[in-house]
């Protein structure tokens, strides 16, 4: 009894809907990237590497003296850059998309590790930046006065993607080439263009999401800050049925059980438990989002499918 | 551009492709070199100095390779069938534990002769790997879950079930508070193979592995139903083969492999569980695997070669001051080469 009401007075906190907000940030970046990719017919799992470089490059760009939103556009170029890559391997090349995936991770991690070493070879601490601040003009706002620009930011991202999948010929093209390459060609859309573009573009928001970290929710760059996100997100998208809407509310979702969590393992029931145990939450409950929906899940048709010309 | 499969693999691409994989490997690592201000020649001349120039060098390679032959081969099985165990790293440290409980606590209490509780350390540390592992492959063949997504996931749970373990049941409570495990009986441990080295006989029982995998694969009808499954699961249904069957038993071998190199370590260089055992032993597994092109017995050099590299690295991190993590930026790029190398043997590219 006692930690359900320590649950009520949690949800009834106004920090708690803050730190919803900021942990579904990241996310919500990244998942509508993994959407992206898979709705055009590639599987991404470079997303945790591109999360890292894009935490790393826009904390340097930072650091070096860029200017916050400089910061954002070096994390989403980092992340654009990597996307080509991958795109590059798994789109004209049409290597395993799992594996090339893995590649690119191991390689975006292993190099923003190399560089912040490089950069700084002595210190123990990374040198801190002034982070993102509140929006002065949503103050008198209750939660999102509390957040922010890029939270806000991921939120109006979503019904942006969402008009752009459902509402232009790009969108079609690029939700044509993830179900139907085929029949896409035979519409005059270039796959291999369209499939790399998405690409691109969802690594870049990946890239986005990495920086948020650094410029946002932490002040430095740290190892291993990243944590497992991208990961969450491959399993986010499938439970968001690759819809950019249900992608947001599944983020939110999740952030707001992972808040949930950090909060009651500080309380006076919650304390009996060892912490990992609370620790583990985030990424079962990931695993049971994902066998919730896995036997239903409408996978877009051509994904991990490789596309070649006049080839059935 | 696009791909078109050759009828016969030229010998200028078979020999070519993996020819410019290892100079694109070379020149990318050299401007990193570069980069870092190290002079590039006296860099790599530490890194091979280092990793494999005189009989110590050499022998911890050998160490390190140890428990990447092991991944190495888990990554090698599962992927042949297409279950991509991403999970090696959680079924080391499972098996880790698993080595620890029974050989240092189970075996501390029932006063077992030794040679029966090795053995029963090395089959607990199989199985914690095997059954983890299982519940990804159930979920995949019963439910449709991606193994892919759970194994990745998984690794972190594992992770922290290992923090929470070495925090309270098995906590060693004369370690002054250091996060580490009970330790094994030395009589548990493995015999050093070459003197006032640390390299153990560990890595004879990763050889053998690897050759009694490669027998599996090549002459049993399980190695046969396994490479059927990964070259086309709906053909190999339509023969007759049980599918589902085959991927549960590939991931039962693929995790007690892993399980494996657990306990190895633990017997053969560290003693104990520690939350930094192992540098990442199950994600390097994957690019052993691949750079082995999947060939049980390729693993071998494949997995002494990245030892070789990480060895390598921490001298020449001391030597020239170029960070360590360059060894991992050379195992990516490495990778990542060879992948395009086998895929242009393989098609030739025409440009339309």
């Amino acid at each position: 009894m006692d930690l359900l009401a320590d649950l009520l007075d949690i949800l009834t906190s106004v920090s708690f809907w803050v730190a919803t907000l900021r942990i579904a940030t990241p996310l919500v970046f990244g998942v509508l990237g993994v959407l992206l990719c898979e709705r055009a017919g590639v599987l991404n799992l470079g997303i945790e590497g591109i999360m890292v470089a894009g935490a790393f490059a826009g904390w340097f760009a930072v650091h070096a003296g860029a200017g916050l939103w400089g910061g954002v556009a070096v994390a989403a170029l980092a992340g654009a850059g990597f996307g080509f890559v991958h795109g590059f391997l798994t789109v004209p090349l049409a290597l395993s998309q799992h594996v090339a995936g893995l590649g690119v991770t191991l390689a975006a991690t292993s190099l923003a590790y190399f560089a912040y070493r490089v950069a700084f070879p002595q210190l123990t601490e990374p040198p801190r930046i002034v982070p993102f601040g509140q929006m002065a003009w949503l103050a008198s706002v209750p939660v999102l006065g509390a957040v922010t620009p890029l939270t806000l930011l991921a939120l109006l991202l979503a019904p942006a993607i969402a008009w752009i999948l459902y509402r232009t010929p790009l969108g079609l093209a690029l939700r044509m080439v993830g179900e139907n390459p085929a029949a896409a060609e035979g519409a005059g859309i270039n796959v291999t263009a369209t499939r790399i573009g998405a690409i691109v573009a969802g690594s870049a928001l990946m890239g986005i999401g990495g920086s948020f970290l650094t410029l946002a929710a932490f002040n430095a760059f740290f190892f291993n800050m990243v944590n497992g996100r991208g990961w969450i997100c491959v399993a986010l998208v499938v439970f968001a049925s690759w819809r950019p809407g249900k992608a947001l509310l599944g983020a939110l979702l999740f952030a707001a059980f992972d808040a949930g969590q950090l909060r009651l393992q500080q309380s006076a029931a919650g304390n009996q438990v060892p912490y990992q145990l609370w620790l583990m939450v985030p990424y079962l409950l990931s695993i049971i989002a994902l066998v919730l929906v896995a036997r239903k899940a409408a996978y877009p048709q051509a994904l991990m499918k490789p596309y070649r010309k006049g080839e059935r | 551009m696009r791909l078109e499969a050759r009828d016969r693999v030229s010998r200028v691409a078979a020999i070519g492709a993996p020819l410019g994989a290892v100079v694109a490997t070379l020149v990318i690592s050299a401007l990193l070199v570069r980069w870092a201000g190290a002079p590039v020649l006296a860099s790599f001349g530490a890194l091979l100095q280092g990793g494999f120039g005189s009989r110590f060098a050499l022998a911890e390679t050998l160490t390190r390779a140890t428990p990447l032959i092991f991944t190495g081969l888990a990554a090698a099985v599962a992927f042949r069938a297409r279950f991509f165990n991403i999970g090696a790293e959680g079924q080391l440290y499972l098996g880790a534990l698993a080595a620890v409980a029974v050989g240092g606590q189970l075996g501390g209490a029932l006063d077992l002769p030794s040679p029966v509780l090795f053995v029963a350390m090395l089959i607990a540390a199989a199985l914690a790997g095997s059954l983890w592992l299982a519940i990804a492959a159930v979920l995949r063949t019963r439910l449709a879950v991606d193994e892919v997504v759970t194994t990745l996931l998984t690794n972190f749970v594992v992770l922290l079930f290992v923090s929470w373990m070495l925090d309270g049941p098995m906590k060693d409570p004369t370690a002054m508070g250091w996060p580490q495990s009970v330790s094994l009986p030395a009589e548990l441990e493995l015999t050093k193979v070459i003197e006032r080295t640390r390299l153990h006989s560990g890595f004879v029982l990763a050889l053998l592995c690897a050759l009694a995998l490669w027998a599996l694969s090549k002459f049993t009808a399980f190695g046969f139903e396994a490479r059927a499954v990964g070259a086309n699961a709906q053909a190999a249904r339509f023969a007759g083969i049980r599918v589902d069957a085959t991927v549960v038993k590939t991931a039962l071998i693929s995790g007690a492999l892993a399980g494996l190199a657990g306990a190895v370590e633990v017997a053969g260089r560290t003693g104990y569980v520690t939350l930094d055992m192992s540098p990442g032993y199950g994600y390097a597994g994957i690019v052993v695997a691949m750079l082995a092109a999947l060939h049980p017995l390729a693993v071998v050099p494949a997995a002494i070669f990245i030892a070789g590299m990480f060895v390598g690295a921490d001298s020449m991190s001391r030597a020239v001051g170029v960070p360590t993590y360059i060894a991992d930026v050379i195992v990516a790029v490495a990778l990542l080469a060879v992948l395009v190398a086998t895929q242009i043997v393989r098609y030739r590219v025409r440009w339309t």
